[in-house]
């Protein structure tokens, strides 16, 4: 109990840089993962690509090879900013592969008829797409985003071997004092819990509220 | 009749990968005409009428619309089939939305109406189809026929040169085909051009200016009804109208 409490605030920044790290990285995800599946489903051949060779190159790698290759590489082209932008922007293109993927499924379990009925009506691609085949995703895709997203707070622990400041990070300089370091990890723990259930949560009443009812 | 074509069909070819679905099809439709195509199934008449608004693309051939050819895919395209309602034998009312919904949706996203413009229009059509007090429900709380005219006023909010109808009846129960025929029946008693595929003869008899049997991908026939029932030409008609008028 003392390492939290003698230590709160350091605790408390590692928390809030991982909730941080979460809330952004989850943003850039969802956006880039919504105009990826777009870009798998479009009529154009070479969107399909794009969406494609994304989805393939991003799931693949390890995520801990992408950081590197984002903060190591990326400021060799001239393109320096701080670690943490860094670390968002690689935690957030990883995970929008997954997105799209799950946003895919989504837009699959749709039947074609709900689509061709909107072409027939003379709704373009982006209408069909964006007021009849996605809202009615949206429905079935809530669970599986949840999870992803879950994932996405748990990986973002990676960030902090890149000297991002965040929760499981703090484990360092707490061993270096001299604590427990049963108790520090107990601590951590309960931190990643806090906002992975807090996930949990926002994603349970979402389902309750829009899910497909049966 | 005085031919003025609204829908044109000029040796028109399709495969699904080895399979010609549709073998050198001549059609041509006439404004205020009722086309009414019968044949077996697996001839070729849904993917016909779907190829009209290109739900489905064809191999070879040309289909104009009004005089004009079917574009691409894009915008040109997607007005053509602005001006081409269909109905589906499934119905696809939109399933998240209400059927007041259902039948505005189009009308502000391609028509570019204002909201109480297009409920207002949309509220004369359901109540043209008789649904008027339905229009706050969700498409799953209505019966197959009601699904269907609602389908069929979301069709007509668009204002179409033409309507097509794939199946329209084949979905339903016997007691909720009538009401769905009877709304078919006054849209063409109202001049509109129809290609409907139907299995239902009562309405190729008495509704239609032409009827074309298909079988094998090709046009067998294409006659008045009175003739075409009275007296098929071909043996194919002849097998199948011996079918299908037994009972």
């Amino acid at each position: 109990m003392d390492v939290l409490t003698e230590n709160f605030s350091l605790y408390g920044k590692g928390f809030l840089g991982t909730v941080e790290l979460t809330v952004y990285s989850s943003i850039l995800a969802l956006l880039l993962g919504f105009i990826m599946a777009s870009f798998r489903v479009a009529p154009v051949g070479s969107l399909r690509v794009l969406g494609t060779v994304w989805v393939m190159v991003l799931r693949n790698t390890p995520l801990t090879l992408l950081f590197f290759a984002v903060l190591l590489g990326l400021p060799r082209f001239g393109l320096v900013l701080p670690f943490k932008v860094f670390a968002v922007l690689a935690l957030g293109c990883y995970t929008s592969a997954f997105i799209c993927e799950v946003l895919r499924s989504g837009i699959n379990t749709v039947p074609t008829g709900q689509g061709e009925a909107a072409r027939s009506l003379g709704m373009t691609f982006g209408q069909t797409l964006s007021t009849v085949v996605l809202p009615q995703a949206f429905r079935s895709v809530i669970p599986p985003v949840g999870s992803t997203l879950i994932a996405l707070a748990k990986n973002s622990a990676i960030a902090g071997a890149f000297s991002v400041t965040e929760l499981l990070g703090t484990y360092k300089t707490l061993n270096e004092l001299g604590y427990s370091i049963i108790w520090t990890f107990v601590w951590i723990a309960v931190g990643y819990l806090i906002i992975t259930l807090s996930i949990s949560a926002l994603f349970n009443v979402m389902e309750k509220r829009w899910g497909v009812a049966r | 009749m005085a031919v003025d074509p609204l829908i044109e069909l000029r040796d028109v070819n399709k495969y699904y990968g080895q399979l010609h679905v549709l073998r050198d099809i001549n059609l041509t439709v006439g404004r205020g005409e009722v086309v009414v195509v019968i044949g077996p199934s697996g001839s070729g008449k849904s993917t016909l009428c779907r190829t009209i608004n290109r739900l489905e693309t064809i191999e070879s051939g040309r289909i104009a619309i009004d005089g004009r050819p079917l574009p691409e895919e894009g915008k040109g395209l997607a007005q053509l089939r602005a001006e081409v309602g269909m109905v589906f034998q499934s119905f696809n009312l939109f399933a998240h939305r209400t059927v007041l919904a259902n039948v505005s949706l189009a009308q502000l996203k391609v028509r570019k109406r204002k909201k109480d413009e297009a409920d207002r229009r949309s509220r004369e059509l359901l109540e043209r189809v008789g649904l008027a007090s339905q229009a706050d429900k969700l498409p799953a709380q209505l019966s197959g026929g009601q699904q269907q005219r609602v389908a069929i006023a979301r069709a007509l909010a668009m204002d179409p040169k033409a309507l097509l109808f794939d199946e329209p009846t084949s979905a339903l129960d016997p007691e909720m085909i009538n009401e769905v025929l009877e709304v078919m029946q006054q849209l063409a008693r109202d001049g509109m051009t129809m290609v409907v595929v139907t299995h239902e003869m009562g309405f190729a008899r008495s509704a239609a200016n032409r009827v074309v049997f298909m079988a094998d991908g090709r046009i067998v026939e294409d006659r008045t009804p009175e003739a075409f029932f009275t007296a098929p030409e071909s043996d194919r008609a002849k097998d199948f109208l011996s079918k299908i008028l037994k009972h």
